[in-house]
């Protein structure tokens, strides 16, 4: 279908290049490299260095790596990155739940600097002093945004952040002497899979409560859930589909009273920024992650950091080291009486900390409310004008606001149309959008969850929303277009169910070669 | 409003006339409307104890670059720091890759828009795929730890058995991440080594073999440097009991030596940092797990596995994820422990070093480290009272004894700090037996100057 006048949409069409596989591009005797020979003092004493390897210890054959000169592995892999929309480039807003926003370059800049790349977590104290400031300053600063008692920076994603939180809660009741009566771990499913997921690593059952008509947690089946065997609660506020559980405290308050722990989840907090915090809802612990609310990238996933806060009484449990003051230096600090140990090697995702330290200090306590505010106010104008299309709905707003994302249901235009939900993904693909879906299960039917953040004009959600309109009115037009798409992406559909077929599936190049023949391999010709 | 009055510059829709125009579409006068849900006794009525924002660029840089220069870099000095996290050098190549925006900024795109991140990522397995002479290799994890985690569980899941040994020469830091993970899902034991070699304790292993034994966990090199020469016995009698065998190995080791998979592995592991990836006080760690390409292998990885495919039109090639119905994403709970977020853009880094270094690249640098490393070993154990701890062959770590020469390692790297040396890592704390060691790594970055700075430095401090 034309676009139509007066129209946003784009005539996009994204780089294709049509590029091999590096493995293709290889011709014996290239070099991408070289590595310095040795000074001969050094081989004179040593010989070869070789020699010496143990019988059995040296590899039969040279790996099979390609031999490709410099210049055409730099373009192979900046082709491979015009085939990739990051959202640097796109009004990335369809990825709800990820917190897309803005990524200053100024604290790529300096996290490119040899003061932060260059620095062995190992040195002595006196030469990392910048770090260590860095680490904890954030540390004071998340402590104010959420109200609790210390963070640990450690945890290198919301789901480890999780499972932090699941080793700190068995410690805790460890400790009292009931780890093993109390296996019962409660989050809900419009909470994020890992809540489940990585609780789940630690041994725990996982009760799961589905939301009420009006979407919220169950607070009735709270209640019927909870017994002596309850370890704690992880939860989402707002939960994922952007509503905000008014009653939270209450869910706190029962699951204390059972003998729990609660740990808030806040993925989810760009939207509350200096509004609401984990204080005045009374959870023990929570986390944030810091690619998502505080502006570090994504790096098409990871690295990243999920800071983990905890009250005064279970910052006992913390990983080690935390990072402390002395009035005089910064110090790493292993004094943390009931340590869970370590959930990760050193330190944790350094880089992602100081973008992050950076953003905050760029906003400010006033910039940060002004971001939540300005976050929820565009989540709030998409809502209604999404729900304006026919076709789309936002179930279970029943006169509720949003917060900062919405999981909205294509279920009116499936049933109308046959276009479900992957359909209008892959076509809005075709206007250089993303759009995706949302986690499994689908408890909402066809859902697509959209999430704005601070950082877009208005501009720019009109040209996204202009992107839905688009497909939706194909849809009704021209169904065909939409289920044969992408036309204008970097590939066409792929043949998903050899992914899935032990017997075709190749994970590795090799692996592709073995099952399919060098001649599958030749696929232009 | 941040920065006085004005809008800033990540926030446009500040723009009083913007806000008014989008609160009219929403027939509201205020955004505080929009937090109507959230009750009164919620709400944070204080301010954040949070420094006005420096929303000038040019003054923002200019704090940052004053607390970071409260570091002082291994660039700016002259540093024999490993155990888990290395000084290799960074392509500039890498760098202008893993700074592209297109990777920086995207995350979890389709096969469609983001086709380029699925082929490298398949690109990523597949090279390490060589190294290891695997033909499955996960998207990658967050680091060695997690992974050896998870190559643990996957024993455990396997096997249907509940213990796994790991070979005591394991970095005590790593051995932590493990209990985090593993426990009490799964029981630890430890594995005794050599005292001569650090080699595994064959004894001790065949003793704790019985049928609740899911594998046995190795690294190699292992913490102190050394390099196991016993893998196919070890793998003879763990195979013989219905185990698994986990080797972590150091991927910059395989140029020259024995991938795991040659002596017998069923799960290797390890970390990627050093391939490609700066240090960043040990934060750009980046785990691999490869196995075989078995279904009962490939469907216990939790992580995402990017496989390669054909499209609709012919000539294309397609990526997308393999048997994603083991994740966590698909099935929660129900799926292989969990699946995020973690430390694909490391993994792009990695293959774009391994497509550049190639396997001459390879061969040299390994072979650059080995000289180097052992030069660094004949020039240290010439000076009096100081010895190198295990008699085995190390690939670019070793453990340097000062026992005999009446210091303690505080005092020697406190002396060689003064000189600008980041001396290596005191081990007495973490292993009793190992007071007045310390734990060294050379590798191609350091040149010989480097190293005699080093050997004259101390020669000049133990006389």
């Amino acid at each position: 279908m034309e676009i139509q006048p007066g129209s946003r949409l784009r005539n996009f069409h994204q780089a294709k290049w049509d590029e091999e596989v590096i493995f293709e591009l290889s011709t014996p005797g290239q070099r991408g490299l070289h590595i310095p020979e040795v000074e001969t003092e050094i081989s004179d004493l040593v010989g070869d260095g070789l020699s010496s390897i143990p019988a059995g210890m040296r590899r039969a054959t040279a790996p099979g790596l390609p031999e490709v000169g410099q210049m055409r592995v730099l373009k192979h892999y900046l082709r491979l990155s015009q085939q990739n929309l990051g959202a640097d480039l796109n009004v990335d807003i369809g990825q709800g739940t990820c917190t897309m926003k803005y990524n200053p370059k100024i604290n790529e800049k300096i996290a490119a600097s040899s003061k932060a790349q260059d620095i062995h977590p190992h040195q002595d104290e006196s030469t990392v002093q910048g770090a260590l400031r860095v680490m904890y300053e954030l540390d004071l600063f998340l402590r104010e945004i959420s109200g609790l008692d210390r963070f640990s920076l450690q945890p290198s994603s919301g789901s480890q952040a999780i499972l932090t939180m699941a080793a700190i809660m068995h410690e805790y009741h460890q400790v009292r002497g009931q780890a093993d009566s109390r296996d019962e771990l409660i989050t809900t499913i419009f909470s994020h899979p890992s809540d489940a997921a990585a609780a789940a690593v630690k041994g725990y059952r996982i009760i799961t409560l589905y939301p009420d008509e009006q979407g919220m947690p169950d607070v009735e089946a709270l209640k019927a859930a909870v017994s002596n065997r309850t370890a704690g609660l992880f939860i989402t506020n707002p939960e994922d589909i952007g509503i905000f559980n008014p009653r939270i405290a209450e869910f706190t308050r029962i699951v204390h009273e059972a003998g729990g722990i609660c740990g808030y989840d806040q993925a989810n907090a760009n939207g509350i920024l200096g509004i609401t915090r984990a204080r005045e809802a009374d959870f023990d612990l929570c986390f944030f992650n810091l690619h998502k609310t505080f502006g570090a990238p994504h790096g098409c996933g990871g690295p990243a950091a999920g800071a983990l806060g905890a009250t005064r009484e279970l910052a006992e449990y913390l990983p080690v080291p935390v990072v402390s003051y002395d009035g005089s230096k910064y110090f790493l600090d292993y004094d943390v009486p009931h340590t869970i140990g370590k959930v990760r090697s050193f330190y944790g995702a350094f880089p992602v900390m100081l973008k992050s330290y950076a953003w905050i200090l760029s906003m400010g306590a006033e910039g940060l409310k002004e971001a939540a505010r300005i976050a929820v106010l565009n989540n709030n104008y998409l809502l209604k004008k999404i729900t304006e299309i026919a076709g789309a709905t936002s179930p279970y707003t029943g006169g509720k606001r949003r917060i900062e994302q919405v999981r909205y249901s294509w279920e009116e235009l499936y049933n109308e149309t046959g276009i479900d939900t992957h359909d209008v993904t892959r076509r809005m693909a075709d206007f250089g959008f993303h759009l995706w879906q949302s986690h499994h299960p689908f408890v909402v039917p066809q859902p697509f969850t959209i999430e704005p953040t601070e950082s877009y004009s208005k501009e720019e959600l009109d040209e996204y929303l202009d992107g839905l309109r688009h497909v939706v009115e194909e849809a009704r037009t021209e169904p065909q277009t939409v289920k044969s798409a992408p036309h204008n992406s970097v590939v066409h559909r792929i043949a998903e169910s050899s992914l899935d077929d032990p017997e075709k599936w190749a994970v590795t190049w090799r692996a592709f070669l073995k099952k399919h023949g060098k001649a599958a391999a030749k696929i232009r010709s | 409003m941040a920065g006085g009055d004005r809008v800033h510059p990540y926030i446009p829709n500040s723009v009083p006339e913007v806000k008014a125009r989008m609160l009219a579409e929403l027939g509201i006068d205020d955004i505080d409307t929009l937090y109507e849900d959230i009750p009164e006794e919620l709400r944070f009525k204080g301010a954040l104890d949070i420094p006005d924002g420096i929303t000038s660029e040019m003054e923002l840089e200019r704090h940052l670059e004053n607390v970071l220069s409260e570091n002082k870099t291994c660039r700016e000095s002259i540093s024999f720091l490993g155990g888990g996290c290395y000084q290799h050098y960074v392509p500039a190549v890498c760098d202008e890759i893993a700074g592209r925006s297109e990777f920086l900024t995207a995350y979890a795109g389709e096969p469609y828009e983001d086709h380029g991140r699925f082929q490298a990522l398949f690109e990523y397995q597949s090279l390490m795929g060589e190294l290891l002479e695997m033909d499955v290799v996960n998207v990658p994890t967050y680091d060695w730890g997690q992974a050896a985690s998870t190559s643990i569980r996957m024993a455990g899941r396997i096997t249907g058995r509940k213990v796994v040994l790991v070979a005591d020469t394991i970095s005590p830091d790593r051995l932590q991440v493990i209990r985090t993970y593993c426990e009490p899902v799964m029981r630890i034991e430890l594995v005794e080594h050599s005292n001569l070699t650090a080699g595994l304790d064959m004894e001790d292993l065949r003793n704790r073999l019985d049928d609740s034994v899911a594998g046995l966990y190795l690294e190699n090199p292992s913490y102190f440097g050394t390099l196991e020469e016993s893998g196919c016995t070890i793998a003879d009698a763990l195979h013989a009991n219905g185990s698994v065998f986990i080797v972590a190995v150091d991927p910059l080791s395989l140029g020259v030596l024995a991938p795991p998979s040659q002596y017998g592995a069923d799960i290797a592991c390890g970390d990627i940092q050093g391939l490609g990836n700066h240090m960043y006080f040990g934060g750009a760690l980046g785990g691999f797990i490869g196995t075989r390409d078995e279904e009962k292998y490939v469907m216990e990885y939790p992580s995402r596995l990017f496989g390669i495919c054909k499209t609709q039109r012919p000539g294309e090639w397609g990526f997308g994820d393999v048997a994603y119905g083991r994740t966590s994403f698909a099935v929660r709970e129900q799926g292989k422990e969990f699946v995020g977020t973690a430390a694909a853009l490391y993994g792009i880094s990695a293959a774009v070093y391994l497509s550049l270094l190639g396997p001459e690249g390879m061969r040299e640098l390994n072979q650059n480290i080995m000289q180097k490393s052992q030069y660094a070993m004949r020039k240290l154990s010439q000076l009096e009272g100081v010895r190198l701890r295990f008699d085995a062959f190390h690939f670019k770590e070793f453990l340097v004894d000062f026992s005999a020469t009446g210091r303690t390692v505080g005092e020697i790297n406190s002396a060689l700090l003064a000189q600008g040396i980041f001396a290596g890592k005191d081990l007495g704390d973490d292993f009793a037996e190992l007071e007045g060691c310390a734990l060294y790594a050379v590798t191609e970055v350091l040149r010989r100057e480097d190293i005699d700075r080093l050997v004259d430095a101390l020669r000049a401090y133990l006389s």
